[in-house]
């Protein structure tokens, strides 16, 4: 093999390599920045942002796998949320058949149970999510209106089986005994479970991230999201790709049920349903696709969230979808576009 | 000397829809020879590719690859039995860089590091843009150096079979000298190459065998060289388009 062929190597206009876009990552500092003089105090302050990330995560946990789905897949997955209530309704059963574990007072028996509880109700609703995708979601490919209907159908019937299972009423999730009360610095107090789910949030974002910057399913996924065509014309399946992805999309979303359950400390086969609407709202901000944007997006509504509510309850209440207008018009595409991941 | 047909298309139809595209297509693609499909827009040459990789199915018909009859078949079991693809539109994941589109088109390797190194170089030969822009996002390269790209990617790994959609379209001629030349190198491995091609300039210094086609048929086939030399024949098959061709 020998080179024969000289090619012009000027590129179209200025290539520059992949650039890291700055603007919106500055959006979350700059809002504690202005929050910070309009609440006054210090101590509140750091407790208002330290709960605004939090709630931030576990939004994230719960909307990272529907940004998959609909990422790689193009499903309007609207049954996502049944995922989130299994996995919720899953972890409590697992800790409820923990007790000594739960109310030891000990910090590592306690994290033992929510890890098993956690990876309890990720396979649940993983295997949840293979069977909904065998089931509803092959057939209607390509279909958003029946995707809509398909799913919205598969999550009242989600809600009945979780009835079925749990009964119709809300059940008490309680926190592990050591999990349970806040830090205390000064005046600053910050609950221990929210910094568990500070750190639960950043070690999922650094996974989804890693997974699918670093390694060739990574990669698969991405180049999936753009021409699936032509990854089949590679030699790849991407129909087996789809399913892995539903798969673990829903295991995300049974790990974000759990955080959310405990979060709210009480479970009920709507919870999922109730959430939704965030979730939307989240990957919409984000970028349809984006984990990176769904991340910034997730924290960008926990803060806002907890500021207002505490500055002007009632804005609170409609925050998020102030948030979502105000970034829409300045970015019709969200924060990120898939390619930003 | 005969050469005994690495790709063979027997009375293959194609419907897309309600749209009845190819009408019983006979094509015979010999081993270790470019064979150049040629045809007007719309004649149904792109369909025929797409057709072969599995893209849309054959609704009648055989096609014969190695002697298996292939209709049927997934388009990624087709890809992994060695034949490559590279589409009219390139196929150029644009939001991943020039590695990361190579690491995907080579198989075997789970990152650029385990892409074997003699192969790179010899493509890093045929086409330097794509050395220089390696870690560069590819949607960001000139047409030129994606068609070059997509190219790439079909040889990084040894095909028994490459199908190209018009290499040519679009590019400046400056592009297409390169694109010539390094066709003519690929063509010394022995690498058996079916491509279509609107542009009878680029077809007739590279093609060995020809087929042209007409409303899903294949209308001639035979040498390249005849076709180039009977100008008679190339006005009747290629019709009042040969003045573009040129």
């Amino acid at each position: 093999m020998s080179t024969t062929a000289t090619v012009s190597d000027t590129p179209q206009a200025a290539i520059a390599p992949r650039r890291i876009d700055w603007l919106p990552l500055s959006l979350a500092p700059l809002l504690m920045l202005i929050a910070y003089p309009l609440v006054g105090s210090a101590s509140s302050w750091l407790t208002l942002t330290v709960a605004g990330l939090a709630m931030g995560m576990i939004i994230f946990i719960i909307a990272s796998g529907l940004t998959l789905i609909f990422g790689l897949m193009d499903v309007f997955n609207f049954a996502h949320g049944i995922f989130i209530a299994l996995g919720a309704f899953v972890a409590m059963t697992v800790l409820g058949a923990l007790p000594d574990w739960t109310q030891a007072d000990s910090l590592g028996l306690n994290l033992l149970a929510l890890a098993l509880a956690a990876l309890a109700a990720m396979l649940a609703a993983a295997i949840a999510g293979l069977i909904f995708e065998r089931l509803l979601i092959r057939r209607v490919y390509g279909q958003h209106l029946k995707q809509i209907l398909i799913t919205m159908g598969g999550m009242v019937v989600g809600q009945e089986l979780i009835k079925m299972v749990w009964g119709a009423q809300q059940m008490a999730l309680p926190l592990p005994a050591a999990l349970g009360g806040s830090l205390i610095w000064g005046e600053v107090a910050i609950e221990k479970y929210r910094l568990l789910a500070l750190v639960i949030g950043v070690m999922v974002f650094f996974c989804v991230i890693g997974v699918l910057n670093r390694t060739k399913i990574g990669l698969l996924i991405r180049a999936g999201v753009q021409d699936r065509e032509m990854v089949e014309s590679l030699g790849y399946r991407i129909k087996r790709l789809f399913i892995g992805v539903f798969a673990a999309g829903s295991a995300l979303a049974g790990l974000g049920g759990v955080m959310w359950g405990l979060y709210q400390q009480n479970v009920t086969p709507q919870m999922g349903a109730q959430v939704n609407v965030l979730i939307f709202i989240v990957i919409i901000i984000g970028g349809l696709g984006s984990t990176g944007g769904s991340f910034l997006g997730a924290i960008l509504i926990g803060l806002l969230a907890n500021y207002t509510g505490f500055l002007y309850p009632k804005i609170a209440l409609f925050s998020n979808i102030l948030l979502m207008a105000a970034i829409l018009l300045w970015r019709p595409q969200g924060l990120f576009s898939t390619g930003n991941r | 000397m005969i050469v005994q047909p690495l790709l063979k298309l027997d009375g293959v139809h194609t419907h897309i829809g309600g749209y009845h595209i190819l009408h019983g297509v006979d094509l015979q693609v010999p081993r270790g020879q470019l064979t150049m499909l040629l045809g007007r827009n719309g004649a149904g040459k792109s369909t025929t590719l797409r057709t072969i990789m599995g893209l849309w199915q054959a609704s009648r018909g055989q096609i014969l690859f190695n002697g298996n009859n292939i209709v049927g078949k997934a388009t990624a079991d087709l890809a992994r039995g060695g034949i490559a693809y590279v589409p009219e539109n390139m196929g150029i994941f644009g939001d991943l860089t020039v590695r990361e589109n190579m690491v995907l088109a080579a198989r075997g390797a789970r990152n650029a590091e385990a892409i074997d190194t003699t192969r790179l170089e010899w493509i890093f030969g045929l086409f330097p843009a794509l050395k220089k822009f390696w870690q560069y996002p590819a949607g960001k390269l000139s047409g030129g150096q994606k068609q070059m790209l997509a190219v790439a990617r079909a040889i990084i790994e040894p095909r028994e079979l490459i199908l190209i959609d018009e290499p040519s379209k679009g590019l400046a001629p400056a592009i297409i000298a390169n694109m010539i030349a390094a066709f003519r190198e690929l063509k010394q491995t022995n690498t058996t190459i079916l491509l279509v091609e609107q542009n009878f300039n680029f077809a007739r210094q590279l093609g060995d065998t020809v087929a042209v086609m007409d409303n899903g048929r294949i209308v001639h086939s035979g040498a390249m060289a005849e076709l180039a030399e009977d100008v008679d024949l190339q006005t009747r098959l290629l019709g009042l388009s040969l003045a573009a061709h040129q």
